[in-house]
């Protein structure tokens, strides 16, 4: 018979230990897992992201039901342990008793609450578990709520940050004179606090909370000791945390401030180990995740009688907001025997402070650029004598030796035992083996090394590791950046224009990090479109971000002249209409009238200047503008159907005009072609366009996702309607969701192929509320966006920017 | 001392923008920034000569609308990978007006 382990706690330090067990010998234990949160594990220090909206809740679970259950692992979520019987070796729940011959404790902390005055009122918070994330989202969707943050540690700052994205107003009351003390020294705290309140974020540091009020039970705000009142919504208390002893100590294990364990994480009793915050070793307790890891590692060599002891090492410490950099590692207190080297670039934000001590780094403050962080921390940890480079060492590894100042020399210069990852404690040797194995893209190294799984925010350095190793076989990942102005892609883009509601393009730039004063002419045209889709009502439309065409309503052509191609609804035109277009093609001596794939008439060869006249002459017979140039919809190709057709089922033309009419003027990722085929002889080639129709006897077949252009591909079916009406429901609901969701410059067969073709029936076809609500955006954005450019540039003023400025060749002749 | 001619006023070009302004030497555009700089380039990429004031404004360059070729107003060079240059005027704005270098008024030498 296997031996039995029981585990209590489902959380990251235990999680971790179980994937060591189960991956070094699966069948040496029977394992149950007890874990009080009703959900299995997920990264705890990822619940930042999950606030500021950047990730959600999916995205950061390590351990599902699935893992759990390949693995052979018991569970117990929502089954609380009441009592350790060690005597008896059982641990008792409500439902019963479970034995073990071996018991790991991993109860983690628990976040300290100051025993202010209110302190039980509801609406204050700690700031530890997706309950308490889920909380403070919820409060911040209270239009104008505000926030009062106690504590300016790491969690507090980023419990700020993430409701402050959310639209919170967010006040940081802090104890201690400047903002996370125990990692910064004042100088880069300053820094911190600056770029906080640059986001809106109010920050009173030295500032003593003396009471929490409230009316009917709720928190409605902080009295501060000098008197001042803050009004909030919320009050986040985020002041530190306690190791959760209370079960060890009722079974008689000796504890401190944690549960005492020795280097092999045995507690007092040796069928018994605990890890992670809620341990004490050495006099020490852990908060972050690193050496949590480390115990993991030990726990679960221990528990397979292998020989391993925990040692503790310098931690590093990141913030995890997005936009601020900032790195701290080792000891930087002031002190007789230290000396400092400081590099302070002040229009930059730019502050590295490095503490030596002997020659050798012991400390490392950096603010504003931190890419060197893992270089120095290397440092601190090998102890080397840095008399050698110390006149050059602020500079970071690309000024050592003389080398070039290429960040890959600086990698491929690192030793094996450099840290890359320090959430999980992989070194450079550890991930260059799992190259050499086989592990050759970003994701594979993180499934076999772990390194950059946890907070993410070594990455970049994982994937120079993988370009050094690999040369010229390593295929950068898939998701490129938008441009060079970011290192973020258009889905991160949409996703944070969306999650932190970002209405003006300043404000994308400003919260996303753009590196460039006003973009360039690749991220405009995009967040323009992003912005305009997303926010139709309180977002103003920016020519000056659009491409040519769109900012002047014409295709430009090779000699910079334009064409114009006016609209003719599902491909009908009249007599007055074409002579109307034939006398405009007199008037402005058009060199080149054609009919296009579109089934209507382009005139090409005007001349910038005439633009506003020409339009104006068409408008006048009636005309309003194709858009032949926009991203957005162009052209509903028809067939005759059953007017004239004697094999036509149904109105193609006529329901082709209809479609036209509702979707023009809307603006879309890429441009978007239609066509309405009357029968399944498809003369309109209804199949190969972004959304056909083919009409049958029985209503209309809708099919999206064609393509005849770069690719060509058939169209897939995306639902059947029996009446016009629902047919069109399905094209408008349809488009909204590209519109909504698309990269830009992505046409609709490119966009399907990336969600698939289910993600998008599901919410189109199948459910009804989803598509009814997605009509109903697109209308709204219509009620805008629905206006005749040509209409609206019939003005002198129009006219007059058309034309040139001025013109100096008629001085000159005088 | 540069003798300067005015053409207009700085509100007549979009910010972020460009005009055209017509010479005995060709077309000229005249560009704003977003920090209301103006700058003057000849109004022709180096490249397939595309309308260069028909481009995207960022920072201190334009992005050709043709074929994307960026262009910096400072010394009219040709940006990243591409080569080459646009000749450029001295142009300034006083009092909400914007001048151009009077040498735009001249005809062309005869060569």
């Amino acid at each position: 018979m296997k031996p039995k382990l029981v585990v209590i706690g489902a959380g990251m330090a235990s999680g971790r230990a179980l994937e060591h067990l189960v991956e070094a010998a699966p069948d040496a234990y029977d394992i149950t897992l007890f874990g009080a949160e009703p959900r299995g594990n997920y990264n705890r220090i990822m619940l930042s992201p999950v606030l500021s909206g950047e990730k959600t809740y999916e995205e950061i679970v390590t351990h599902d039901a699935d893992w759990y259950a390949a693995n052979g692992i018991a569970t117990r979520f929502g089954d609380a342990i009441t009592g350790i019987d060690r005597e008896r070796k059982v641990v008792v729940t409500a439902a019963g008793e479970t034995p073990y011959d071996k018991l790991l404790i991993a109860t983690g902390s628990n976040p300290f609450i100051i025993p202010l005055p209110g302190h039980d009122l509801k609406g204050v918070l700690s700031y530890r578990d997706l309950d308490d994330t889920q909380a403070m989202i919820d409060a911040s969707t209270i239009p104008g709520a505000q926030a009062v943050v106690i504590g300016g540690g790491l969690l507090g700052l980023e419990a700020a940050a993430g409701l402050a994205l959310r639209g919170m107003d967010v006040t940081v009351v802090h104890l201690m004179g400047h903002l996370m003390e125990r990692q910064l020294d004042e100088a880069a705290g300053y820094l911190l606090r600056r770029e906080l309140i640059g986001r809106g974020i109010k920050v009173l540091c030295s500032a003593n909370s003396s009471e929490i009020l409230g009316a009917d039970g709720r928190v409605t705000g902080l009295r501060l000791d000098d008197g001042t009142e803050l009004p909030c919504d919320i009050l986040v208390m985020a002041v530190g945390i306690r190791p959760n002893v209370a079960l060890a100590k009722e079974a008689g294990l000796a504890t401190g401030r944690g549960i005492h364990v020795d280097d092999q994480m045995i507690t007092s009793d040796e069928s018994i180990l605990a890890v992670g915050e809620c341990v004490e070793h050495d006099g020490a307790v852990f908060g972050l995740v690193a050496p949590l890891y480390d115990q993991a590692k030990v726990a679960a060599a221990t528990l397979l009688e292998q020989k391993a002891a925990f040692k503790q090492r310098t931690v590093s410490t990141k913030l995890k907001v997005t936009g601020v950099d900032l790195f701290s590692a080792g000891d930087f207190a002031e002190g007789e025997d230290r000396e400092d080297i400081v590099f302070r670039d002040p229009a930059r934000g730019v502050y590295k402070r490095l503490v030596l001590r002997d020659n050798r780094l012991i400390g490392a403050v950096m603010y504003g650029d931190t890419a060197d962080g893992s270089w120095f921390f290397g440092l601190m940890n090998d102890g080397a004598d840095m008399s050698e480079m110390r006149e050059t060492l602020i500079f970071g590894p690309a000024y050592q030796g003389g080398a070039a100042l290429d960040p890959m020399v600086a990698v491929a210069a690192l030793p094996d035992e450099a840290e890359i990852c320090g959430c999980n404690g992989i070194c450079k040797g550890k991930i260059t083996t799992a190259i050499a194995n086989g592990a050759t893209t970003l994701d594979a190294v993180r499934m076999t090394t772990k390194a950059s799984g946890s907070c993410g925010t070594c990455t970049g350095l994982v994937e120079q590791v993988l370009a050094v190793t690999l040369g010229e076989d390593y295929a950068a990942p898939a998701a490129k950046p938008v441009c060079d102005c970011t290192d973020l892609t258009h889905e991160d883009v949409r996703r944070l224009i969306k999650a932190s509601e970002l209405k003006s393009m300043a404000a994308v730039m400003q919260e996303c990090g753009w590196k460039t004063s006003c973009g360039c002419h690749v991220c405009r045209p995009a967040l323009n479109f992003y912005l305009l889709a997303d926010w139709p009502l309180e977002y103003l439309d920016d020519p000056q971000s659009r491409f040519v065409n769109e900012r002047n309503h014409a295709n430009i052509q090779k000699d910079g002249t334009f064409s114009v191609v006016p609209r003719m609804w599902g491909g009908i035109t009249t007599p007055d209409e074409l002579r109307a277009i034939a006398d405009a093609a007199d008037k402005y001596a058009v060199p080149t009238v054609k009919v296009t794939g579109g089934q209507r008439i382009d005139l090409l060869g005007v001349k910038k200047a005439d633009l506003p006249a020409i339009w104006s002459d068409l408008n006048d017979a009636g005309m309003v503008s194709g858009h032949a140039y926009a991203k957005g919809l162009r052209t509903v190709k028809t067939c005759v159907g059953t007017d004239h057709c004697r094999f036509g089922t149904q109105d193609s033309t006529a329901f082709g005009i209809a479609i036209e009419r509702r979707m023009w003027g809307s603006w879309t990722p890429h441009k978007v072609k239609m066509a309405v085929s009357g029968c399944p002889r498809n003369c309109a080639e209804a199949t190969c366009k972004d959304v056909g129709v083919i009409c049958v006897d029985s209503g209309f077949e809708v099919s999206v996702a064609g393509a005849a252009g770069m690719d060509v591909k058939e169209t897939e079916a995306l639902g059947k309607a029996p009446t016009e009406d629902e047919a069109l429901d399905l094209i408008v609901a349809f488009v909204q969701l590209y519109r909504e969701n698309a990269k830009y410059l992505d046409r609709p067969y490119k966009w399907v192929a990336k969600v698939g073709m289910d993600w998008v029936r599901e919410r189109v076809v199948e459910d009804a509320a989803s598509r009814t609500a997605l009509i109903g955006r697109f209308d709204l954005s219509q009620g805008i966006y629905q206006t005749d450019p040509w209409a609206e540039r019939a003005t002198p003023k129009a006219q007059r920017d058309f034309a040139p400025l001025a013109n100096l060749t008629l001085e000159a002749a005088e | 001392m540069r003798d300067f001619i005015d053409i207009g006023a700085l509100e007549d070009i979009p910010v972020r923008g460009a005009r055209v302004l017509k010479t005995p030497l060709g077309c000229i555009a005249v560009f704003r920034t977003a920090e209301d700089e103006v700058f003057a380039l000849e109004d022709r990429c180096p490249h397939k000569g595309g309308p260069l004031s028909e481009g995207i404004v960022h920072g201190r360059a334009v992005t050709c609308p043709l074929h994307n070729w960026v262009i910096g107003f400072e010394d009219g060079t040709v940006q990243g990978p591409d080569e080459g240059a646009v000749p450029t005027w001295a142009a300034k704005v006083e009092g909400g007006r914007v001048l151009v270098d009077v040498a735009l008024t001249a005809k062309r030498n005869a060569a």
